[in-house]
């Protein structure tokens, strides 16, 4: 009775443990580059078959998408239609298989003896960074096409860059550092108020700060300078809260950093020439999507070079035992002020993003709210990981969006999915893992079985 | 400022601290005991306010419905306790589905469940009671009393007297209980005294429910000093009595309680001196510098 009891979950589980085999070995020979080729002819695909329409009625609209019962396009893959029309889900769902996931398939599976090739070519010609390029193109075509459907993708795309590098940013103190801060808002309302003051008063007529000093046509080139110097002004921030905090190790950060987030905003509050708690409006709306993009690339290749180099290194090694760094001679106040500044940088550059994706910031915005936000995001993708932050952000984001029709209860479901999330892996979904470039890359001519598993996406 | 603004100040300090006090006292013994930070105490203030309004509403009803005759000090009293012992079993929920499951996980992980559950206070509450503001019903009706040129309540003698009396019941329950000292003793360790009887899972929710019912007392005290409820009104009040909290010492009640008064004081000189839009960044400029100054943040109990 026993023996029978147990013998038939196994034989299902065998018998889905072939099935997956089976689909495994079918999509094993499929390298990266074949996804990315994928992906974009889907999205090439959704464009094309909406372009008739569009040229006739100057609408967005999908023939499909209309033949199958849906309004338009689905903005997020017909998550969102979920809550508000639950009877159109199927006809979501259709869409989303054929419009996206079998143009991809079919196309990856078929491409994937040429973007091996490609692959390997790539990967043996050129350095690293070369290959590394050319996905991030093909990702970012990818990208820009699925966003150019409709102005709400655009932003919704431009929002999950922005909180990537956020969290990214806090992970390097929370995470890599071990501390646990709560100042990044005050750092990215330093960064966008930075930022905002530099662009409006040498590109904008505005009102406050009068005729534009330079030339506007030049304004979309110094851009970058506009959003370095907030981060500049960021870092300088967080001079003020690590020369206390560093001090000791301990919980001190945590207030400290408390302190200095209510500091901020209420500086900003008192300052009437950007606005008081009025905000601040008239930033010239120059982090398009590219914009944001590259930002968001840079700052995660410093970001995960960062913490393989040597202060990386030694950043790590105080978070572990900080006397037993002492000893090997790493200078561990200077670790973690060079860490902690070098996080606020960023904070603050992807404060000055956001506030040219608005074109209006207040000082409301970067309030306890925020930071449980970003904290949220840091903890669900897991520490130690710039994986793990960029899945965080998403999932947050994605999360808040799709959950948008519930209104209210929206800010009941996220928190009881995350305790849930966190109660089932307290470390987060990607904690201390890492995906190695050069095997995300690499070509897969041969097949590889099940059982064996590509480094680093155990766990 | 002359003597007599000064002592009219420091009386509304003492009032305006003895929140922030009773509120730190939950945190600060969250921190010492589990060595946790417990970002839900904020909205366990909220929420101890808003049960403290409906045992007080109930009972003004029963009491004009003549079911019951009560003076209207008894219904005060009998809302603080009661409201008290049923904020503490929020508190001890709270520890419940958000710290024990936790209890091996990395201490931030705690940190976020807590900070979700705060969440879900605040917008529970919002979802079911609407954004409409309740304002608290006045049981004690407010008489003031000339001393000098100073003006002193009623209201205000009786919440600064009462804060104390709690936080010195507390201290001596801290001090002198069998329960008090396995407390103290887990502030010491927590890995070995678990290992020498004492049950770690109680004296968890002890510490939970013990600071959850004190920031009920300060919510019934909020709203009887500002009588009006809001689904967010611990949120600010919450996060400045945890700086509070770790500016008096891991765990140490005499410090959570005179750091509360001291931001307290804080605050309310800087807005009686300074414009009072410049509250907040000089107050925390000049706990930003108490901090830098101080050298160790190591009291127990």
């Amino acid at each position: 009775m026993e023996v029978g009891e147990r013998t038939i979950p196994l034989a299902k589980s065998v018998a889905r443990n072939t099935l997956l085999a089976r689909v495994r070995s079918y999509l094993a020979p499929i390298p990266l580059m074949g996804w990315l080729f994928g992906a974009l002819v889907a999205v090439v695909l959704e464009q094309t078959v909406g372009l008739p329409l569009a040229l006739v009625e100057q609408t967005v609209g999908l023939p499909l998408a209309l033949a199958l019962g849906l309004t338009g396009i689905p903005g997020l893959f017909g998550l969102r239609i979920m809550l508000t029309r639950p009877a159109l889900i199927p006809s979501a769902a259709a869409y989303v298989l054929l419009v996206y996931a079998l143009p991809t398939l079919v196309v990856a599976r078929l491409s994937a003896p040429l973007a091996n090739r490609l692959a390997r070519k790539l990967l043996d010609r050129f350095p690293l960074m070369v290959s590394l390029m050319v996905h991030l193109a093909l990702f970012y075509a990818t990208v820009h096409l699925w966003g150019g459907i409709s102005a709400y993708r655009i932003l919704f795309l431009r929002f999950i860059f922005i909180s990537i590098i956020l969290t990214l940013s806090l992970n390097l103190v929370n995470g890599y550092m071990g501390e646990f801060s709560c100042s990044h808002p005050g750092f990215m309302a330093l960064g966008a108020y930075g930022a905002s003051v530099l662009t409006v008063l040498l590109f904008v007529n505005d009102d406050v700060f009068g005729a534009p000093l330079l030339p506007p046509a030049l304004g979309p080139f110094l851009f970058p300078l506009a959003l370095i110097g907030g981060g500049l002004l960021a870092a300088l921030g967080a001079l003020v809260v690590a020369i206390p905090s560093f001090r000791t190790r301990g919980d001190y950060l945590a207030i400290i950093s408390l302190a200095f987030m209510f500091i901020v905003k209420s500086v900003i509050e008192n300052l009437e020439i950007i606005g008081g708690p009025r905000g601040f409006m008239n930033q010239p709306k120059w982090a398009d999507l590219p914009t944001v993009f590259a930002w968001t690339a840079v700052c995660v290749w410093t970001i995960y070079n960062f913490t393989r180099s040597t202060i990386g290194k030694a950043m790590c090694a105080v978070r572990d035992d900080e006397t037993a760094a002492a000893a090997m001679t790493i200078n561990t106040r200077r670790t973690k002020m060079a860490t902690f500044l070098f996080a606020a940088f960023w904070a603050g550059v992807a404060g000055g993003l956001f506030a040219h994706v608005i074109g209006y910031i207040n000082p409301g915005t970067f309030g306890v709210y925020k930071l449980s936000e970003v904290l949220a995001m840091v903890y669900l993708g897991g520490l130690n990981s710039v994986v793990g932050s960029i899945a965080g952000a998403l999932g947050i984001q994605v999360l808040i969006e799709v959950l948008r029709p519930l209104e209210l209860w929206k800010w009941i479901a996220i928190p009881v999915l995350l305790i849930v999330l966190m109660i089932r892996r307290p470390t987060g979904l990607f904690a201390f893992t890492e995906v190695n470039i050069k095997d995300l890359l690499q070509p897969r001519q041969t097949l590889r079985r099940s059982s064996v598993q590509v480094p680093g996406e155990e766990r | 400022m002359t003597l007599a603004t000064f002592f009219q100040h420091l009386f509304n300090a003492l009032q305006w601290g003895s929140f922030y006090a009773l509120i730190a006292l939950g945190y600060s013994m969250v921190y010492g005991v589990l060595m946790l930070f417990n970002f839900a105490h904020g909205d366990i203030f909220m929420v101890g306010a808003y049960i403290g309004f409906f045992v007080s509403s109930g009972l003004v009803a029963f009491a004009s419905l003549g079911i019951i005759a009560l003076p209207n000090w008894l219904i005060l009293m009998l809302t603080i306790v009661l409201a008290m012992f049923l904020t503490s079993f929020v508190g001890m929920l709270v520890e419940r589905v958000g710290y024990r499951p936790l209890r091996g996980a990395p201490r931030a992980s705690a940190a976020i469940t807590g900070l979700m559950i705060g969440i879900v206070l605040e917008t529970g509450n919002l979802a079911l009671l609407g954004a409409r503001r309740r304002s608290f019903p006045v049981l004690i009706a407010t008489q003031s009393y000339q001393l000098g040129p100073v003006t002193v309540t009623n209201t205000k003698i009786m919440i600064v007297f009462l804060s104390i009396l709690l936080m010195l019941g507390l201290h001596q329950f801290v001090r002198r209980s069998k329960w008090g000292m396995a407390m103290r003793a887990m502030a010491y360790d927590f890995v070995v005294v678990p290992l020498m009887g004492v049950p770690l899972n109680t004296i968890a929710a002890l510490t939970f429910g013990l600071g959850s019912a004190l920031a009920a007392a300060a919510g019934i005290f909020f709203g009887i000093a500002y009588p009006i409820l809001e689904p967010y009104m611990g949120l600010l009040i919450g996060w400045k009595a945890f700086v509070a909290a770790i500016l008096g010492g891991r765990g140490s009640v005499l410090g959570a309680a005179l750091a509360g008064f001291l931001l307290g004081f804080i605050e309310i000189f800087v807005a009686a001196v300074f414009p009072s839009t410049l509250r907040d960044v000089i107050a925390y400029s000049i706990i930003l510098l108490i901090l830098t100054f101080r050298r160790s943040a190591q009291a127990v109990i």
